[in-house]
């Protein structure tokens, strides 16, 4: 059985590929950060703007994970059950498959003094007839950051609580916590709230991380003087002067660090909020007034997180197309292809890069992870919670801190600028993706199929080919798209292991914000997001065609 | 090709607990009936004839199929034959599909396996059936493709685990009637899990436990 011993060795060979770069990146960039009398790290605390970026990182990665938390709570416990939640589940994949730096671009047209919201409004109201001279974009407080991160990361929690909810039997404590007289929230928090959120502790770490030290978004929207941490160790990065890469390194730790606190004290409040909840259990907590609020609340909030994302997304969609489109016109005055012809030969060169980037990942990303879900249930391996811990791993370092080693790696071997080493890269990010979507669907297949199908003879490779594949596409292909959004979005690894050379559309709409082609810019981010979502589309559409005349494969089924 | 299937001394322990432990043989066309309430170790039995029990079960004994010992081969290479409580067809091929997979690799050509499939349908009186979908099926229809499909694998024994508890009650006999003729006809060693005497009488040959003890009906 030589593909048995193959098929035996993949869940170590994936978890190697996730911690090996980490681990070797974290290395790599410890050491420049030291070396040299630490001059790097002294570099550092003599920038004056480093308390503050420090603090910025601190408020709005927390201010983000609570409020995204606290929504998607929110819209589960008073919507869990009702119409509004199945319109909500209908929402998420598309939302989800949105790039991080579309969703802040088409923010910023939506909020910016010259966009969308101030245009509604005046002159009528605001008397404005030019764009007023407002901070509101790349505001000091980072207030503007901490809702594009808000509109990103309440789908993924939304998400994670939607795979989390049928192991915690909501329906039934919920209804008995009212029949025993409480209130519907409150007999959420009580009866479903501690095993829910025991299963979305990961994701919510993963998130606080990533809000700490989100480099494009905070490009984008958040302030700039000074900037956040991370987009300042991307700067020192990029620093001509090989002086900026120690100064960089340093950085990158710090911002380690301080992920590394904020971690910790959140455990900390985790004890916290246990002992708040027993007390509010012990005393009978009912709460019946609050459920008219709550459900006020998380309908409002649920509907201004999405709201802003579609809008803004329209409105990139808009701006591709404008022709003349003067302050405060709602919209513009004549629409024209203009924009998208002129920028066509770069947009199908730059999109074809991504693509291809992607798709490497991806189909890389998917046989390792279909062979470590085979591996598990041929030979009935068990994988412990280490297993999901290091499947988290490049969710939860901070990819400014290790991303930067990572780049020396590859300029010494000589890898740094070409488009497969990006994709390698991509590869860590995306495959704790691809696992997470695919393995719930492929656990749960019927294993007397396999069973059924050894005793006609089948070889367990057969099985596999003929029977289990077939049977979990559905899952696979919507995982391949999860996989193939998360590399459209990359920006970091793009940008470090491309070695500035390698351009995908994400790299691009980031670097052309800084600029005012606002028509160009919409047209990057536009194609940036349709490509994930044509993932998504044919996720669907390939299974129903394929078993069109099979009513066992139907969804319902 | 049909022989003797035997069980020498064939145990299976769950930690310390023995659940299973049967010492016969079974001979050609004849059905073994296996009795006991649920969880009893009935298909913790099958299992170890399969070659299926999952490694938290520790087996000893040897399991002899027409003179070959298949105690160690995988599961695919033993040649047993089983029918499950469901009927288990693959929803995503067809009637015509799932036949064909259980088709040996040793029917050569397009033609002929097309005339296999179509005979076995033909003996199952779904001629025409081929290119159904198996979800558009009726109960009945759907327990005899499941048989049918296991037969033309070519199996040198069969195992039959609680195959007529999910059909009600007017359709069970007429399918029980046409697996045990087939078996017979076939001329197979059948190993039956029940736990309705009905069946066991309807099998007609030895009814015992788990653990080897004979049952009275």
């Amino acid at each position: 059985m030589s593909t048995g011993g193959l098929l035996r060795w993949a869940p170590r060979l994936t978890l190697a590929l996730l911690v090996v770069p980490v681990a070797a990146g974290l290395l790599g960039t410890v050491i420049p950060a030291f070396s040299q009398d630490a001059k790097g790290l002294r570099a550092l605390l003599d920038w004056p703007g480093l308390p503050r970026a420090a603090i910025l990182s601190l408020t709005t990665g927390v201010a983000a994970t609570a409020l995204s938390l606290a929504v998607t709570l929110l819209l589960v416990a008073s919507l869990w059950g009702t119409r509004a939640f199945a319109l909500i589940q209908h929402m998420l994949a598309p939302l989800l498959s949105v790039p991080h730096a579309a969703a802040a671009l088409g923010l910023a047209f939506l909020i910016a003094p010259s966009g969308w919201i101030v245009r509604l409004v005046s002159p009528w109201a605001t008397g404005w007839a030019l764009p007023p001279d407002l901070l509101i974009l790349n505001d000091p407080y980072g207030l503007s950051l901490t809702l594009g991160l808000v509109t990103k990361e309440v789908p993924f929690l939304f998400l994670m609580a939607l795979a989390a909810l049928p192991q915690t039997d909501v329906t039934r404590r919920i209804n008995v916590a009212q029949s025993l007289g409480a209130g519907r929230v409150a007999a959420f928090v009580i009866s479903v709230f501690p095993s829910l959120y025991r299963q979305l502790r990961l994701p919510v770490y993963a998130v606080l991380a990533y809000s700490m030290t989100a480099v494009e978004m905070a490009m984008i929207l958040g302030p700039t003087r000074p900037y956040t941490l991370s987009v300042q160790v991307v700067i020192w990065m990029a620093d001509p002067m090989l002086t900026g890469r120690a100064t960089a390194s340093a950085g990158a730790i710090l911002q380690l660090a301080l992920v590394g606190l904020a971690l910790g004290l959140w455990v900390g409040s985790e004890r916290l909020a246990r002992r708040l909840l027993v007390y509010l259990a012990e005393a009978g907590l009912r709460a019946h007034g609050l459920d008219p609020v709550a459900r006020w609340v998380a309908v409002v909030a649920g509907a201004l997180t999405s709201g802003a994302l579609i809008l803004g997304l329209a409105g990139l969609a808009v701006w591709s197309v404008a022709g003349l489109w003067q302050f405060p016109d709602v919209l513009p005055e004549s629409l024209t292809l203009r924009t998208w012809l002129r920028a066509a030969p770069d947009l199908v060169s730059t999109g074809g890069v991504t693509l291809g980037i992607a798709a490497l990942a991806t189909a890389l990303s998917l046989a390792l992870v279909l062979a470590c879900l085979e591996a598990e249930h041929r030979f009935a391996l068990l994988p412990g919670s280490g297993a999901l811990w290091v499947l988290y791993l490049p969710l939860l370092v901070p990819q400014v801190a290790f991303l930067p080693g990572l780049q020396i790696a590859a300029l010494r071997s000589g890898a740094e600028g070409h488009w497969v080493a990006v994709s390698a890269a991509h590869m860590v990010f995306v495959l704790p993706y691809v696992f997470l979507s695919l393995a719930p669907a492929y656990r749960a297949w019927d294993s007397r199929i396999a069973v059924a199908g050894m005793a006609l003879g089948a070889t367990p490779s057969r099985v596999f080919w003929r029977l289990r594949l077939p049977m979990v596409l559905r899952p696979v292909l919507t995982a391949a798209a999860v996989g193939g959004a998360v590399s459209v979005g990359q920006y970091l690894p793009t940008l470090l292991i491309g070695g500035g050379r390698i351009e995908t559309l994400t790299t691009e709409a980031v670097a052309l914000s800084s600029g005012g082609n606002r028509r160009l810019i919409g047209a990057y981010a536009l194609l940036q997001m349709i490509l994930p979502a044509v993932g998504f589309a044919l996720a669907l559409l390939v299974p129903a065609l394929l078993f069109r005349n099979r009513r066992g494969m139907s969804v319902a089924s | 090709m049909t022989g003797v299937l035997e069980l020498q001394g064939l145990c299976v322990y769950h930690g310390a607990a023995q659940v299973v432990a049967l010492d016969l043989a079974v001979a050609p066309g004849e059905v073994l009936t296996i009795m006991g309430p649920s969880g009893s170790g009935k298909s913790t039995a099958l299992a170890a004839v399969m070659g299926t029990l999952s490694p938290a079960f520790r087996t000893e004994g040897r399991v002899i199929l027409m003179g070959r010992d298949i105690t160690t081969l995988p599961a695919h290479q033993r040649r047993v034959g089983l029918l499950f409580q469901d009927d288990v067809l693959f929803p995503h091929l067809s009637v015509g599909e799932n036949l064909a997979f259980a088709l040996p690799p040793s029917v050569k050509g397009r033609q002929a396996r097309r005339a296999a499939i179509d005979a076995a349908l033909d003996a199952a009186d779904l001629s025409g059936f081929a290119a159904r979908d198996p979800a558009t099926l009726s109960g009945g229809q759907r327990a005899r493709v499941a048989l049918m499909r296991t037969l033309l694998a070519q199996p040198c024994a069969l195992l039959l685990d609680e195959p007529f508890s999910r059909l009600d009650a007017s359709l069970r006999a007429q399918i029980r009637s046409f697996v045990l003729s087939r078996v017979r006809n076939e001329g197979l060693p059948a190993v039956l899990v029940t736990h309705d005497a009905e069946d066991a009488v309807a099998a007609g040959g030895p009814v015992v436990s788990p653990l080897g003890q004979p049952v009275a009906l």
